[in-house]
Parts: structure tokens; sequence; C-alpha cells
């Protein structure tokens, strides 16, 4: 964190290794993040997007992996807009391959940088009481973090209409809320999720207002949480869909930038951690 | 043809009640007796069984070919190897191929392939509606009369109530069932795993295991209400099951099947995203598995099928959404069912039932016992002999077994066709 912070760059920890940024799904920040955070380690950084709008997204997947295992990349950072690619991914190239997000699975490293971030605010994780709300059936960030909180002692609670909330989602450890109000009592940290738009025609929200009035967070709703609560939100931000600008801008309550921040220093430690093992099969 | 002689062989054969040692004839292709000291006419062929277990020819009432049109993935002529290796001697093939078997034409295409082969005889279902599409009825008459066993649209659901309705109502007219897969289309739409916590987990859409019930329910009142025969394939369900069950003891005509995946694994061996797990219906908890088990054992399943979906690398090499659902099951159907030997959940006479005289009598078809005069479609099977399933060294085309490396009691020593050695 400081030497991200720092300005200064330690070009020698990943010296003469290959990073390639593989993104199949548009990404503007996890992307960037990966890039500064190879950069100021000092990696040779390629990116690649991939269109996905091909029929034969799969054989892309595959071929793109022995093509990148051929170009003896050390690190591979992937996106994929289905569950278990990276997964797909790792069993095919030497690489040490990295989800940076993959469908509706999981992206561990915005868990990671979220809980840097809530530890640097709060000093601790155990023992906090943390509501992620909207729509959590569609989101790797939600899962990621239900993960990583319950595992480091946080309660977790999950607020939204019963359509966005997956079935079975009680067995991984949290506590189910419908009302946003009641959800949000006595919390530490607020976490917001983005709705995607495409739930709208899905018929899982009827409309972008509705949603609003009953799941987006105000300065009203966020009243019930405990007066010391922090915002946060993974981003990108749908302003006056799940949350409201006067909430998301708050210096004193949002975390957001602070999220973007401590996402290049997760990283960084994360490329520095993986580039240390071993290439398999090298 | 030379006569064969079976000697010291467990004889089985469920429709007559028939375990015991003994011997059993072959001559001109049908068997000639069975019994004990049937005495060794000159020139015959002498197989000698030492306690092996000679069964009807397995009759797989749900399996798909790959031809015509995916004969990248499975051939007839490379699945008749692939059953001729799994014990099965009749099989009923699905509809849902490229074209569809919507025409007579094509039915009779079928049956002919089979005879082809000599080692298969081949029920080609009829498809319900034209091209599988689910809208209009194909030409159900005619298909019956070219020889279509009976009617389905194969992986896809008969969905709308009044194309059902129409279908029951009037294969009934032909003396046909209609073989339904139970799975309320708009329900599964999308879904690729039984919506549940490990769905969740796994971060992949989930198809609710009621998508079954629905379904089964509202065909079990169509059913009631037209008269009509339906059948419903790899059932996987507790609920479904139930209403199965209620329906049985209603009177109505309502039977189904299930397949191995469905009784010997469940969802937990989707692991991490591994696709040749991917099935149709999907695998489902193990609180279902179970509740199937318990449904072979008190008779409300009537067959066991392979339910063969055979697909190839290509299908299978993709996130797990994306792959294509189905599993090869021509070649384990007799050692899998045998799991439930070995473990005390049904006997033997009555597991051989289920792959023989049980879907014989759904389709209506001579096959599936041992009786004189009868063809001499035989199995001959060493049930304690342990093997090992292994993707990739399979008989057949597709290897996209879903129970690779599942350690299996119940090796195949010989198939026969029509009195023909086609296998061992």
């Amino acid at each position: 964190m400081l030497l991200n912070r720092s300005g200064k760059t330690a070009r020698d920890l990943l010296r003469g290794k290959t990073l390639i940024n593989l993104f199949f799904e548009d990404s503007t920040r996890t992307r960037t993040s990966f890039e500064l955070a190879g950069k100021r380690l000092g990696a040779d950084v390629i990116n690649m997007s991939v269109a996905t709008s091909s029929v034969n997204k799969g054989e892309t997947l595959l071929d793109t992996a022995a093509t990148l295992n051929a170009m003896q990349c050390d690190l591979l950072v992937a996106r994929h807009d289905q569950s278990g690619a990276p997964s797909l991914l790792a069993q095919k190239v030497d690489a040490a391959v990295i989800n940076a997000g993959d469908g509706m699975h999981e992206h561990p490293t915005q868990a990671l940088l979220d809980a840097l971030t809530i530890r640097r605010r709060k000093g601790r994780l155990e023992g906090l009481e943390v509501a992620i709300c909207g729509d959590i059936g569609h989101s790797r960030v939600a899962r990621s973090n239900i993960h990583l909180l319950t595992a480091m002692g946080s309660r977790v609670r999950v607020v939204g209409p019963p359509t966005l909330l997956p079935q079975g989602v009680e067995e991984l450890g949290v506590a189910v809320f419908h009302d946003m109000r009641a959800g949000l009592a006595g919390v530490d940290i607020v976490m917001m999720l983005r709705l995607q738009r495409e739930r709208m025609a899905g018929g899982q929200v009827p409309s972008v207002r509705e949603f609003f009035r009953f799941y987006g967070l105000d300065e009203e709703k966020l009243s019930y949480a405990r007066p010391d609560a922090l915002v946060m939100h993974p981003g990108p931000m749908n302003r006056g869909v799940e949350i409201e600008s006067r909430v998301a801008d708050d210096p004193e309550r949002s975390l957001i930038r602070e999220q973007v921040e401590m996402g290049v220093a997760v990283r960084m430690a994360v490329l520095d951690t993986l580039a240390r093992g071993p290439r398999r099969n090298a | 043809m030379t006569d064969t002689l079976f000697r010291g062989v467990r004889l089985l054969d469920p429709t007559a009640g028939l375990d015991r040692a003994g011997e059993l004839l072959v001559r001109e292709g049908k068997i000639a007796d069975l019994g004990t000291a049937l005495g060794v006419p000159e020139g015959a062929e002498i197989i000698e069984g030492s306690g092996a277990v000679l069964c009807p020819g397995l009759v797989d009432m749900r399996a798909s070919l790959g031809e015509p049109g995916f004969e990248y993935r499975e051939t007839i002529t490379s699945a008749a190897a692939a059953a001729a290796a799994g014990g099965i001697t009749t099989l009923a093939c699905l509809p849902d191929s490229q074209p569809a078997i919507d025409d007579p034409a094509l039915v009779r295409l079928l049956a002919a392939r089979g005879e082809e082969t000599g080692s298969l005889t081949i029920l080609p279902y009829g498809a319900v509606t034209r091209g599988c599409a689910g809208e209009a009825l194909a030409e159900l008459g005619l298909l019956r009369e070219a020889g279509a066993v009976a009617f389905s649209d194969g992986a896809r659901t008969v969905g709308p109530a009044q194309v059902m309705r129409l279908a029951l109502s009037y294969a009934r007219g032909f003396g046909a069932m209609i073989v339904q897969h139970p799975e309320e289309p708009t329900l599964a739409a999308g879904g690729t795993a039984t919506e549940g916590p490990l769905a969740t987990r796994l971060g992949l859409a989930g198809i609710p295991a009621a998508a079954e019930a629905i379904q089964v329910a509202r065909d079990i009142r169509l059913a009631r209400l037209t008269g009509g025969a339906v059948h419903f394939a790899h059932v996987s369900t507790a609920e479904a099951l139930d209403l199965i069950r209620a329906a049985k003891e209603d009177g109505l005509a309502v039977s189904c099947d299930t397949a191995p995946p469905y009784f010997d694994l469940n969802e937990s061996a989707i692991g991490d995203f591994r696709t040749y797990a991917k099935l149709s219906p999907p695998l489902r908890p193990e609180a279902d598995r179970q509740a199937v088990c318990r449904a072979l054992v008190d008779g409300t399943i009537d067959a066991i099928a392979s339910d063969h979906q055979p697909r190839d690398a290509d299908d299978k090499r993709l996130p797990f959404a994306q792959a294509a659902p189905g599993g090869a099951g021509l070649a384990t159907l007799l050692a899998v069912t045998l799991v439930l030997v070995h473990n005390g959940t049904l006997p033997l006479q009555r597991a051989i039932g289920l792959l023989t005289a049980g879907p014989a009598r759904l389709l209506g078809v001579a096959a599936g016992r041992l009786s004189a005069g009868a063809a001499a479609d035989l199995c001959l099977f060493a049930p304690e002999r342990a093997w090992q399933v292994e993707a990739g060294r399979l008989p057949g085309k597709a290897q996209n077994t879903p129970f690779d490396g599942r350690a299996l009691e119940g090796r195949l020593l010989g198939t026969w066709k029509g009195g023909r050695r086609v296998f061992g």
C-alpha cells in the first residue's frame, strides 16, 4: 500500500516477467488496476481484449490459451463472462492465472481490496456487521465478499428483492433481508452492488424507479445503519439506480475512491506473491 | 448357423422369474431350449459360463445416436459397437436429430440402419411435433405405421398444454405413448445446474428442481383428461416421483424411467465446473438421488435407460454454461445399474428386469426375455468382476461419460444378437 502510494515504483520485483491482461468482457477499472499494479512492479504488461460477440466464444478461449502458453507468459489475468472460465484456462496454461472476474462466480481481488479498505478504516473485520445490497444473484463481487468476510469473522447480511437473491444463499453463511431498512439496521458497512440494466428486461425488477424506491441507497435508508457506517461500491455506479450521488460522494461516509486505490495495492501484492511461485511445467 | 450351447451359466429371466444354474441352447438364431443337462448337439459351439449370468440382451429405451446430423459425435455404427459392448441388443432412439424423425421415411431408414449393423435392433421414436419444435403435431399415424415405437420430442419438452393434450389424445388412437422430457421450459431456460446452494456458490444459473414436478403434474392431468399414455423420461426428483406414484395408484396410464447418473451421482459431481457431469436434467442434490433409489425399489420407476447423449470434446471443453449437456451411457448402463445390486438396494433379478422386461413391456416389443422360441438376444456377464471407467477408452465414439474414473463391478463377457456373437 505504501509502495503504491509513494509514487515510486519497485521495478525490480517483477522485472523480466510478462503479465497479460486477458479480458473477454469489457472492463476499465479492473484492467487498468492490474495494468498499473504490474507496471509499478516492473512487469511487461500486455492488454488483450477479446471480442465475445463471436459465436465460438469457447473455442476462442481455449485457442487463446494455447497461443498465450506458447508465448511464455508468467502471469495471466483473466476476465470472462462465463462462470468457471479462468478455471478452464488454468488447466491449459502454465502461467499463474488470476481470476479478474468470471460470470456470476467470483471476483477474488475485489473481495481482497474491499477487505483491506474496511480493515484500514475499522481496524478489524471480525465482528463487523456488513450488509451487501442489491443484485446479489448476478454478482461475483457479492459471492467473493461473502466467502472472504464470513471467513474473517464478519457477520454478513444480504439485502435485496427475492428475485435478485440466489436460491440457497443463506447456506453461504449470510442472513437474508428483503426490507432494506431492516437490513441496514445497526450495520458498520453498507456495500452496494451495480444493478445491471438487463435485469429489467428479464423481469426480475419491474422498473428502475421502483428499484430505487425500495433498494436504492439514500440518506434516509442509510440513517438506519450505525452513525459511523461506511458506504462501499465496486463500481461502476449507476447513480440514481442503486445509489444516490449525495451518499456516493459524501467524503465522510463513502469509501468508493479509496477502494479503487486499495485495488492497485492489493493487485500488486497478488502479482508479487504469485510470481514467486514456480511456473508449472516450466 | 451352428448351434451354441451355454453351459454352467446362471440363467436369469425376470419375466419368468427364472434364476438358477443351467444351460441354454441357441439354434437358428433363436433360443431352442433352456434348463439343465440339455446334452450337446453335434457340432455345437460351447460357451462355458463358469457361473456367469446369462440374461436377455438389454433393452435401452432412451438413447441419442448422433445420426443423422451429428455424425461427429456418434454414428449408428459406433453406437452399435458401444451398445454391443454394453450388452444392449435393442435400443429406442430419440428423434431430435437433424433432421428430426418426423417423416415415415426416416423411421424406416433408422430401423434399416439398425439391421445393417447386425448387432442392434433400433426402435425409432417418432417426433411428437414437426421438427421437434413443439408446435404442430407430426404425422403420428404415418410414423406409427412406418414403425415408430412411440413418440417423443427427445431432449425437448412438449411445452404448450394444448399441443400435449392433442398429442396424448391423438396418439391414443394409435395405441402409442408420448415420452416426455419433464422440465417446464420457461423455468429451465438458461439454467445449467439445479438451483440451490451449489449453483449459487459456482455462479451458475439454476433450474429449480420443481421444474420437473410442475411439468409432470400438468402432464398427469392431461393424461387424465385425454385417457392417453404418458411416459416421463429420466425422472430425477423426489417430488416428481411422488406425483407419478400417486398417478399410478389412481390407475392412470403413466410410467417413467430414470438413468444411471440420477441414482449413482449427485450434483457434487459437477465439482469445479466438470462439464462431463453437465446433464439434462441437471444432477440433483443427494436427497433426490436417494428418492430415485427408493422409487426403483418400490416399482414407481419402470425402467432404467442409458440416456446416451454423445458429445465430443469441442462440445464439452467449454465454460460450463456453454458446454453441451448430456453424457455417454451405453457402455456403463449395466455396470452402474449393478451398483444397486452390490449395495443391497435391488435384487439382481429386479435390476435386470429394469433393463430388459421393463422397457420391453413399455415399448410393446417382444424382447427382453429368455424363453424357447424367442430371438437369441443374450448378454453374459460376470457380476463381481471389477473394472474402471476411463473416458477416452470407452467403446464407440462418444467418450463423454459422467462416470470417468468410477470403479465398477460387473464385467460384460459377451453379447449375442439373433444367436450371433457381437461382442466378447
